[in-house]
């Protein structure tokens, strides 16, 4: 081994393009070993390009790898495993079909004892705090589960140099705690992390050094520790970042959806029943719901949008009209919006291109049909409208959905609702995977929305988000809602409890 | 008895050649490749092992060249489809057509020809047990091998790690190829086992289920062989009961209609088809199952750039 190098992995004027774009652009960049490294960018700015070209998925078109010093050409992810690199996804590469232990199995170079490998699961999720079981099937699993997975499947390579896309995106406060921690422990223990993520604060508490790239060029590398928030946001976006202002006078306006004690039984048995839901939001305000992944959200956001009708017309209710029977697009019709979750294959359609998928929200509301037809001068100028005013980045509304960075098509589905002037809205995960300035742009809107007299009703997993844009918040475990509290009385380790089911009155108030 | 025992055995040949086209359709399948050529292989799988048969009197180089033969024609298929991305289905039908014309071609001048059928094998001792030995260890070849393919794509399946890999492949192919499975490689030698198992089953028909040529003669058993696979929601033992129970149905309304029973022969002939259908269907309804077993990526096109 050439020990003359001070650093693990070192990139040396790394350049790709694709047909039309140059991906990156003659990037450099040095991590040592056992430093945490952050990697900052924009949707676009050529992170993925970046570390795909690290694990072998992209051959660069020029420049060099250097692996502790010797240069290397990773031709292929098994190349990369075997010189040390592991890699969590933002897009997780799993299957569905097959269990929790098959998927981990698949992501090693060499045959395991299967009973062995789920021991070995089983202990090493618990240690980190990231509790899995083995014989899942992944289908069942909610999308922070599934991260797991990807995250346990690394670890058990022991390698020398992690990636990490956006691991936290999907994490309680409580896991993103128990990560970093653990993080930290690997560290320490030798490994360099490459930390791939928008929030800013994350990469403060986390990281050592910080690598920052704009439309493709390396912007600088800097000492995270010399660099606050605002600085690094700035360098990553070229300009600063316009804060929230919460606005406490808003006035609330009258009740737009009501759900009395809403009852659906689980769908499988792996689902979530929801128990006794109710809730009122009202016009003018934003009500946040937090909680841990799989403890309902999906089940809330289908009942709530029509994708699964309620057994009682009774027990929703959208502007005083008994809704619990209708459709989704019934409900589209009388001014609900949704957005659900997971953007390829539910909030759009993958291979549909962007116009076409403007088309299957907006059609009713907006006139989109014509003699029956589809009217396809007033749909692509929807589609454009959407791309223009949300800064969508695409080379028009002809390209397939799937071909969009996963912010880019958020920013585009929210504003296929947002612009249908809905009177209600219904978003989850608003900012899962998008960039700082475009989540930013996004909760902006959310406000806006409300402060229009819109009622706004958003499912997150992301407290800080949740704390930063509603009036009301609350938590739903295991089917069950509990109750909200405006914004400005509660405390971060209060919701914390709200998401572990614990009523604050019983909880915290006595001990106090 | 003296009645049932040859009835039971007929329905044995009957299922078998069902058993060996669905079992490599399954295979197919579970990498995510959707092979509507089956009819076409077996067809080829039947005329080249009559041939080879009748001008080498050797019924092991016979079985052979008719896998070969399977596995030649699964080839032009699996290029068309994974190198120059054709649609599947499509392309599977040319195939069918393809066959069915090329057999005949072949075929012309072995119309009218007998050959005495696979020499029956018989366990010694286990054979002469009455009844049961009759019936389970006293068969031809290939009886015996279908039977030991269905256990050895169930362990190779279910218990093999290429077997994990080619699952996988079929649920995403994306996901396999982000974590560096060669997806082009592992469907070609899939597809190449489908069309090899096809040709073995179109063998049966010529060299044991009515040993002589005729046009045609898999009389849409291909398709057959498909509709079981997806019946059986992609299980190798499902897909033996399925085989079983169509060979069983088509036997017992022939003895029926030789009986004189006063049901409209297209009706009895009709039997068989719908029993398959009607019974699969109800072991199909579980939605989770069938989420579980089928390939989630089946007839869909992969472009690695993607």
């Amino acid at each position: 081994m050439n020990t003359s190098s001070p650093y693990l992995l070192e990139l040396k004027g790394m350049s790709k393009a694709f047909p039309g774009v140059l991906a990156t652009d003659n990037v450099d960049l040095q991590i040592k070993p056992g430093e945490v490294h952050a990697l900052l960018g924009e949707n676009g700015a050529g992170k993925s390009t970046l570390v795909k070209m690290i694990y072998g998925i992209l051959k660069p078109d020029a420049g060099s790898i250097l692996f502790n010093g010797i240069p290397v050409e990773v031709n292929t992810p098994a190349h990369a495993r075997e010189l040390g690199v592991a890699m969590v996804f933002q897009h997780f590469s799993l299957f569905d079909s097959l269990s929790v232990v098959d998927n981990i199995s698949l992501g090693m170079d060499h045959d395991n004892d299967m009973h062995e490998l789920a021991q070995q699961i089983t202990e090493l999720s618990h240690r980190y705090g990231l509790p899995l079981d083995p014989q899942r099937h992944v289908y069942t699993l909610s999308v922070g589960e599934r991260q797991r997975i990807e995250i346990i499947r690394c670890l058990l390579q022991k390698p020398k140099l992690l990636v990490m896309d956006e691991p936290t995106s999907v994490l309680t406060p409580q896991e993103v705690e128990k990560l970093f921690i653990t993080l930290k422990r690997l560290s320490e223990e030798g490994m360099a992390i490459l930390y791939i993520s928008h929030k800013l604060n994350e990469i403060k508490a986390l990281c050592s050094g910080a690598t920052i790239l704009r439309l493709g060029r390396k912007v600088d590398s800097v000492k995270v520790e010399d660099e606050s928030a605002q600085s690094l946001a700035a360098m990553m976006m070229g300009k600063e970042l316009k804060n929230i202002a919460h606005p406490k006078q808003a006035e609330l306006g009258e009740v737009r959806l009501l759900v009395n004690g809403l009852d659906l039984p689980a769908k499988d048995k792996t689902g979530i029943a929801l128990q006794g839901i109710n809730l009122e939001v009202r016009s003018g305000e934003v009500v946040g719901i937090s909680g841990v992944a799989g403890n309902g959200q999906d089940e809330l956001l289908a009942a709530l949008n029509g994708e699964q009708r309620s057994a009682q017309a009774s027990s929703i209710e959208i502007e005083g009209q008994a809704a619990g029977r209708m459709g989704p697009n019934e409900r589209r019709l009388i001014g609900l919006a949704s957005v659900p979750e997971k953007r390829l294959g539910h909030g759009a359609v993958p291979d549909m291109n962007l116009a076409e998928n403007s088309f299957l929200t907006a059609f009713k509301r907006l006139g989109l049909i014509k003699n029956s037809l589809i009217d396809s001068i007033k749909t692509s100028l929807f589609a454009d409208k959407i791309i223009q005013q949300f800064s969508v980045k695409t080379p028009s509304s002809d390209v397939p959905a799937v071909s969009l960075s996963g912010g880019n098509l958020q920013k585009f589905i929210i504003g296929r609702e947002l612009l249908q002037d809905p009177d209600m809205l219904i978003v989850a995960q608003p900012t899962w995977g998008v960039d700082a300035g475009a989540a930013q742009t996004i909760r902006l809107e959310l406000r806006e929305l409300a402060a229009k007299g819109a009622a706004v009703l958003v499912i997150s997993q992301d407290l800080d988000e949740l704390l930063e844009i509603s009036d009301r918040i609350g938590a739903i475990c295991g089917g069950k809602l509990s109750r909200f509290y405006p914004t400005s009385d509660i405390t971060i380790e209060q919701v914390g409890m709200l998401m572990a089911g614990v009523c604050i009155e019983e909880g915290v108030l006595n001990v106090a | 008895m003296e009645i049932l025992i040859p009835a039971l055995l007929t329905i044995i040949t009957a299922a078998t050649p069902l058993l060996f086209a669905a079992l490599g359709e399954l295979v197919t399948e579970k990498s995510g490749v959707l092979n509507l050529g089956i009819e076409g292989m077996m067809v080829m799988g039947a005329i080249i092992g009559f041939v080879t048969v009748h001008y080498t009197g050797s019924a092991t180089l016979a079985i052979l060249a008719s896998l070969m033969a399977g596995a030649l024609m699964s080839a032009i298929f699996a290029v068309l489809v994974l190198q120059f991305h054709a649609s599947q289905v499509p392309t599977g039908l040319a195939l069918t057509i393809f066959g069915i014309g090329l057999s005949a071609l072949l075929g012309q001048s072995m119309i009218g020809i007998a050959y005495e059928g696979l020499p029956i094998i018989s366990i010694p001792l286990l054979s002469s047990i009455p009844v049961v030995g009759e019936l389970l260890f006293k068969h031809d070849i290939l009886v015996f091998l279908s039977i030991l393919m269905v256990f050895a794509v169930m362990w190779f399946l279910y218990r093999s790690r290429a077997g994990l890999i080619l699952r996988a492949v079929g649920d995403s192919h994306d996901a396999a190829h982000a974590m560096g499975y060669s997806v082009i490689k592992i469907r070609f030698l899939a597809i190449l086992f489908g069309g090899a198992m096809a040709g073995v089953g179109g063998a049966y028909l010529s060299l044991a289920y009515s040993p002589l040529w005729v046009e045609q003669m898999t009389a849409g058993r291909g398709w057959i062989a498909l509709a079981l696979v997806v019946f059986a929601t992609w299980r190798p033992g499902r897909v033996l009961l399925g085989a079983y129970l169509f060979g069983g149905i088509t036997i017992l309304q022939l003895h029926a209609q030789a009986l004189g029973i006063g049901i409209p022969s297209q009706v009895m002939s009709m039997l068989p088809y719908l029993a398959t259908v009607v019974v699969l269907v109800i072991i199909s309804s579980d939605q989770a199952r069938i989420k579980l077993n089928s390939p989630a990526s089946l007839g869909k096109a992969f472009h690695p750039s993607r």
